[in-house]
């Protein structure tokens, strides 16, 4: 008995290795599909070992594609245009291309194979994403499910980013997650202090990213982000300015706020900081701060529903109700809104109903 | 046997797995995938040629493993991993296979040759093959048989299918309620071919 057991396991054991070398070795032959060169914008090449996807060989190249999903195909952020050498349009990119981006040979980095020569065409923007060592240096408490993150750079020392704009988190393996992801978060800091850069991220129940931000990373840790992305920025307009972002949305919008410091900017703002209690409202000093160092600027808080011990005497209910309350004609305004596409969709139909143009609100939506 | 009658025992299996034997409408094995993805013509002739490709080539491998490795070693009992273990590397290896030289194809079948792995039809025809004491020749008969059958089987509910999505349907019934229910209907009319031939 105990050596039918023996021998069985051993047999079973030796086929199952045999067929997986056998594997292993026509996937290094297979797989291989030596050396391709990448064009990007007709003028720079990359050389690279065919067989993977786009998006992985040019990250590995370290040129960054927007990407939430990690290369699954779920997010669709990953697209740019293959001209040449792409192959046929995969069932699995269809559902995220529309009829003009199907003609304008729009693909998913993430699901073209690069298989041969293949000449694609990125937004300029791309170029200067980097990739960017940092150690945690700051963790700070904001509410009971908020933090804010700052990240001292190591390498490269300084980044040029526009206020607005969002860097991609690295979140390696963990204990409860067996794959990396990137996640997109908008940076709140000063663009002045380049040395750094400042996440106010809030918690996701089971969230791969921001369970390993709030129950993993410590001070002291060293962590990789590439950025920044993304085309949020103000305007160099003379328009009156109303911000509308509650809970982490605030995160460019406070960005935007050191910018004005920054460039003494004498535009009138309001920014509507909406929160369910008063307890979720934070940085109000900071807040206080630019109202006095600002020419005109409002910060309004709006609480859905203090409670009575609370004492809270500032605006009640949902932010656009308090918006609808304080204007009376956004015609002449730019609308700058960051947050849950709920939040944002409520918005600017209040926005239109008081006068504003769709083209003068833009905003950041939280996919 | 000579070579010549096991060629025609071969053909007879052939013959009797894809009409009176079918492994779909008189076995019901493969059930999952033809209910799954008989909702088009396109996609079911993509899923059923696979299904003929990995049939026919698996139900080869085992028999080689089994008569050369597990046989001799008294091993019986150890088919159903041994052969879900050869089913699955092959499937990977055509997989890269096919990735590699013929992109178009991959195209059409890659998506479906994953699902495969886990269809008991595949499975099946391999344990019968064994249980009905096959030759080689007369497994490679039946193998590529139960393909064309179950291949034939999910064209003709897809074409049903197709046009019964213009047809107004009790809610109850829609999807797969009516499509178990065809697939039932079809089963009786294939029980019109035994007696045709007995291929065990
Ligand atoms: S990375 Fe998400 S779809 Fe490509």
């Amino acid at each position: 008995m105990f050596t039918t057991i023996l021998i069985s396991v051993l047999i079973i054991s030796l086929i199952a290795a045999a067929l997986a070398a056998v594997l292993a070795v026509s996937e290094n032959y297979l797989g291989d599909y030596g050396p391709c060169k990448i064009t990007i914008n007709k003028e720079s090449e990359l050389e690279v070992r065919g067989g993977k996807s786009l998006l992985a060989l040019l990250s590995q190249e370290k040129i960054f594609i927007p990407s939430a999903c990690g290369g699954r195909g779920t997010c669709g952020m990953c697209k740019l245009k293959v001209l040449e050498g792409g192959g046929p349009l995969l069932p699995t990119e269809e559902p995220f291309l529309s009829d003009e981006e199907r003609d304008s040979n729009v693909r998913l980095s993430c699901q073209v194979k690069v298989r041969n020569d293949i000449e694609i065409q990125i937004p300029d923007e791309i170029f200067a994403v980097q990739e960017f060592k940092c150690r945690c240096a700051d963790i700070l408490e904001l509410t009971h499910d908020i933090r804010q993150f700052t990240f001292e750079l190591i390498e490269p020392e300084k980044i040029d980013f526009v206020p607005g704009q969002y860097v991609q988190l690295f979140t390696p393996a963990y204990e409860k997650s067996s794959e990396e992801v990137y996640r997109a978060y908008s940076i709140s800091s000063d663009a002045r202090n380049d040395g750094k850069i400042e996440l106010i991220i809030r918690l996701v129940p089971n969230g791969i990213c921001t369970t390993y931000c709030f129950d993993y990373l410590k001070e002291g840790d060293e962590v990789k982000l590439n950025g920044p992305y993304g085309d949020f920025q103000l305007s160099d307009t003379e328009a009156p300015i109303i911000f509308i972002a509650g809970g982490s949305g605030m995160a460019p919008i406070k960005s935007m706020l050191h910018q004005m410091v920054n460039t003494d900017n004498k535009r009138k703002a309001s920014y509507f900081f909406g929160a369910n209690k008063v307890s979720e409202l934070f940085l109000g000093d900071l807040m206080k701060d630019f109202e006095s160092q600002l020419a005109d600027f409002t910060y309004v808080p709006v609480v859905a529903n203090p409670e009575p011990e609370e004492n809270w005497d500032g605006e009640t209910g949902l932010v656009t109700e308090a918006v609808k309350r304080q204007i009376d004609d956004a015609s002449v305004c730019e609308a700058y809104l960051c947050g849950s596409p709920g939040m944002i969709d409520a918005s600017i139909a209040v926005l239109k109903e008081l006068g504003m143009k769709e083209e003068n609100i833009f905003y950041d939506k939280f996919a | 046997m000579n070579f010549g009658s096991e060629i025609s025992q071969a053909f007879v299996v052939c013959i009797s797995a894809i009409f009176t034997q079918n492994i779909l409408l008189s076995y019901f094995l493969g059930l999952c995938p033809f209910i799954g993805v008989s909702r088009e013509v396109k996609t079911s002739i993509g899923l059923g040629l696979a299904v003929i490709f990995v049939m026919t080539f698996t139900v080869m491998l085992n028999w080689l493993a089994y008569h050369y490795v597990l046989a001799p070693l008294n091993l019986h009992f150890f088919r159903f991993i041994m052969f879900i273990i050869i089913i699955a590397a092959f499937v990977q290896f055509i997989e890269m296979a096919i990735d590699r030289f013929s992109p178009v194809l991959y195209q059409n079948l890659g998506v479906f040759l994953p699902l495969i792995t886990v269809n008991c039809a595949i499975l099946g025809v391999s344990l019968f093959m064994v249980i009905r004491d096959y030759s080689f020749i007369v497994t490679i008969g039946y193998g590529l048989g139960s393909g064309i059958g179950w291949f034939l089987a999910i064209i003709a509910m897809a074409g049903i299918r197709q046009r019964l999505a213009n047809e107004r349907i009790p809610k109850g019934l829609q999807g797969a309620g009516i499509t178990l229910i065809v697939a039932g209907i079809m089963a009786l009319a294939f029980i019109g071919f035994t007696g045709v031939l007995q291929g065990q």
